[in-house]
């Protein structure tokens, strides 16, 4: 079996992307941003708050922490929910009493499950942001233009009306878009997406709606990665953030102000032998000075005014 | 037919080979590998492979490896530059059309352009014999027109290759491999004709291994790092030998894990009697003063 001669065509072989979604650009090659305060490190908390239904059934992508166990998997169901009812609330006092602000990612059936969560999110001012209708829709090749829409549309709108937040950022379930999703999201008003892990600074992403924009939701420090994927103890997650942060922060020095984005899910972070984790690394953090807690939307307000 | 070993190479015993020294004398030629890549989006299907783990566009793992055309080389460079250390780079030389800053940047350092295909999604896995000749020669007259030097090494894109693969690399004047790991030292490789070496790489100590597949931390990487070198180093006194460090810019050059990457180059080059070397530089040497040595020893036991 030999390849067919179209294996050796390279369309897109010239300067730039294979694609129009954004363009090439050296991190180290931009304009110099300044946070408020002449911060040195934007720090941008992400808890991301799931609904894994009981009787998903994942198909094509699934999604870390998705249920695979024959049904009724109650072991990862309530696991889950422990998340939602114990983990999440355990971040937020952590946040809460150092004064820490957060966007909060969360399926739309988790705010219309769990109202008390969303009250907590309102209370603290912390700002809402999409994360899909629940783990058991995932934004895929294969789906259709048609019904990504309408789960787009159903998400923000349930979000919106719920909170009363304008909810203009969205996270994709398990990182996962389709080709059309960043147009889909922005026509339905969105300014952000955080699911391309590739740069520490915003970008500007083209869309059949107008630019918005990808905000670094830095994967590699993730709890997600380091805890559920690479199995690390909790001294290890201090040590690789705090490493993360450290050389941001000297990076910062003569690059401008840079990002640290911790992306924290509840059933992860939120148990009680990791919890400490957190709260040291927030503790070093702000010990160190310079750091300016805010949302996504505000960080964003922030940079592009000064592009 | 398939064989049951690759043919590539016979037996040496490990210990009374013949001795390689390295210039100044040095145990150990050190270099380091960055492989800079691109992964293609929508990348055509190759039988033998899918290249995402996702429908396309799996925008996590595309972004993933994306980050380190961005930031991560960069980063790479600005450290190795502070430890003297040139990079030897494994190159998808579509990298060189789609950012001709980074083949710019590594030109102007004087770092080796070697081949890792033309992209990380397009494999060697079911080429015909002309079409694999074909892109050995779209790979080879790429990085004479981005680097201006003539292509000594091979390292399959994304360690795809065929049986005709050694064959076809020697007749196009390659003289290095690397996608056999089968010793410490370089060793010749039987070809229909002309002459090819194996240079040794690394699985055992690339950071894709380590890591992004192998569960280790970044401070047991460079724990591990130095503890090849420290080995290395030491049989080094008896017969010379060489350490690779392959990296991927979007692996290494990730803000956590910055720290120890210049941690392990700030050890190997605080030693002394190390050559810090390019894959040809090593290759042009082994070819020049050991190549016939190995290839007598070698013969001689086969003779038995």
């Amino acid at each position: 079996m030999n390849l067919p001669p179209g294996y050796f065509d390279y369309p897109f072989r010239r300067p730039g992307m294979d694609h129009g979604r954004y363009a090439y650009s050296n991190l180290f090659k931009r304009k110099p941003v300044v946070w408020p305060e002449q911060a040195r490190i934007a720090l941008w908390i992400v808890p991301t708050l799931e609904f894994f239904p009981l009787d998903m059934a994942p198909k094509g992508v699934k999604p870390p922490g998705g249920l695979e166990r024959p049904y009724p998997d109650y072991w990862n169901y309530t696991l889950r929910d422990y998340g939602n009812r114990v983990g999440f609330a355990r971040i937020f006092r952590a946040l809460e009493a150092r004064g820490l602000k957060a966007s909060v990612a969360m399926s739309a059936r988790l705010a219309e499950r769990y109202p008390h969560v969303l009250h907590e999110v309102n209370r603290l001012d912390f700002e809402l942001v999409a994360h899909g209708i629940d783990m058991n829709h995932i934004h895929a090749t294969g789906i259709g233009r048609e019904v990504e829409q309408e789960w787009v549309k159903h998400s923000l709108s349930t979000l919106r009306r719920l909170s009363g937040q304008p909810v203009n950022g969205w996270y994709s379930p398990a990182h996962s878009e389709t080709h059309d999703t960043p147009d889909l999201v922005a026509a339905e008003g969105c300014d952000y997406v955080c699911d391309w892990v590739n740069d520490d600074m915003p970008y500007q992403l083209e869309t059949k709606a107008g630019p918005i924009w990808a905000m670094p939701h830095a994967y590699e420090i993730s709890d997600l990665q380091i805890f559920h994927f690479y199995k690390y103890k909790p001294a290890q997650f201090v040590e690789q953030v705090m490493d993360h942060f450290e050389l941001l922060y000297r990076e910062a020095a003569t690059s401008g102000g840079r990002i640290v984005a911790l992306s924290l899910r509840p059933w992860i972070s939120g148990v009680p032998h990791r919890i400490a984790a957190v709260e040291q690394v927030l503790d070093l953090m702000l010990r160190r000075g310079g750091v300016w807690s805010a949302t996504g939307a505000e960080i964003l307000a922030c940079w592009r005014a000064q592009q | 037919m398939r064989a049951e070993d690759p043919g590539l190479y016979d037996y040496l015993p490990y210990y009374d080979r013949p001795r390689i020294t390295w210039p100044g004398d040095a145990r150990l030629a050190f270099w380091c590998a960055p492989n800079i890549e691109h992964y293609e989006l929508d990348p055509p299907v190759n039988p033998s492979r899918t290249s995402w783990p996702r429908p396309v566009p799996d925008v996590l793992h595309y972004a993933w490896r994306d980050y380190g055309n961005r930031a991560g080389i960069w980063r790479m460079m600005a450290a190795m530059d502070r430890y003297g250390v040139r990079g030897s780079i494994s190159l998808n030389v579509a990298v060189c059309d789609h950012f001709p800053d980074i083949a710019a940047a590594c030109r102007e350092r004087g770092w080796e352009f070697f081949s890792h295909g033309v992209y990380n999604t397009r494999y060697t896995y079911n080429m015909s014999e002309d079409q694999e000749r074909a892109f050995i020669e779209d790979v080879k007259t790429s990085i004479r027109k981005w680097s201006g030097q003539e292509l000594a090494g091979w390292l399959a894109p994304a360690l795809t290759l065929t049986e005709r693969t050694m064959d076809l690399l020697a007749e196009a004047g390659i003289t290095y491999t690397l996608d056999l790991f089968h010793d410490d030292q370089p060793m010749p490789v039987n070809v229909s004709r002309g002459r090819l070496i194996s240079i040794p790489y690394s699985l055992e100590i690339n950071d894709f291994t380590t890591l992004f597949q192998g569960n280790c931390t970044p401070r047991d990487y460079t724990d591990a790092i130095k503890a090849q070198f420290d080995r290395l180093y030491m049989e080094g006194g008896e017969n010379g030998q060489v350490m690779c460090l392959p990296l991927h810019p979007f692996l290494i050059g990730q803000p956590h894990r910055m720290k120890q990457f210049e941690e392990a180059l700030d050890y190997i080059t605080s030693h002394d009697k190390v050559w810090l070397a390019t894959g040809r530089e090593i290759a042009s040497h082994y070819l020049a003063h050991h190549y016939d040595a190995f290839a007598a020893a070698i013969a001689t036991g086969k003779k038995g």
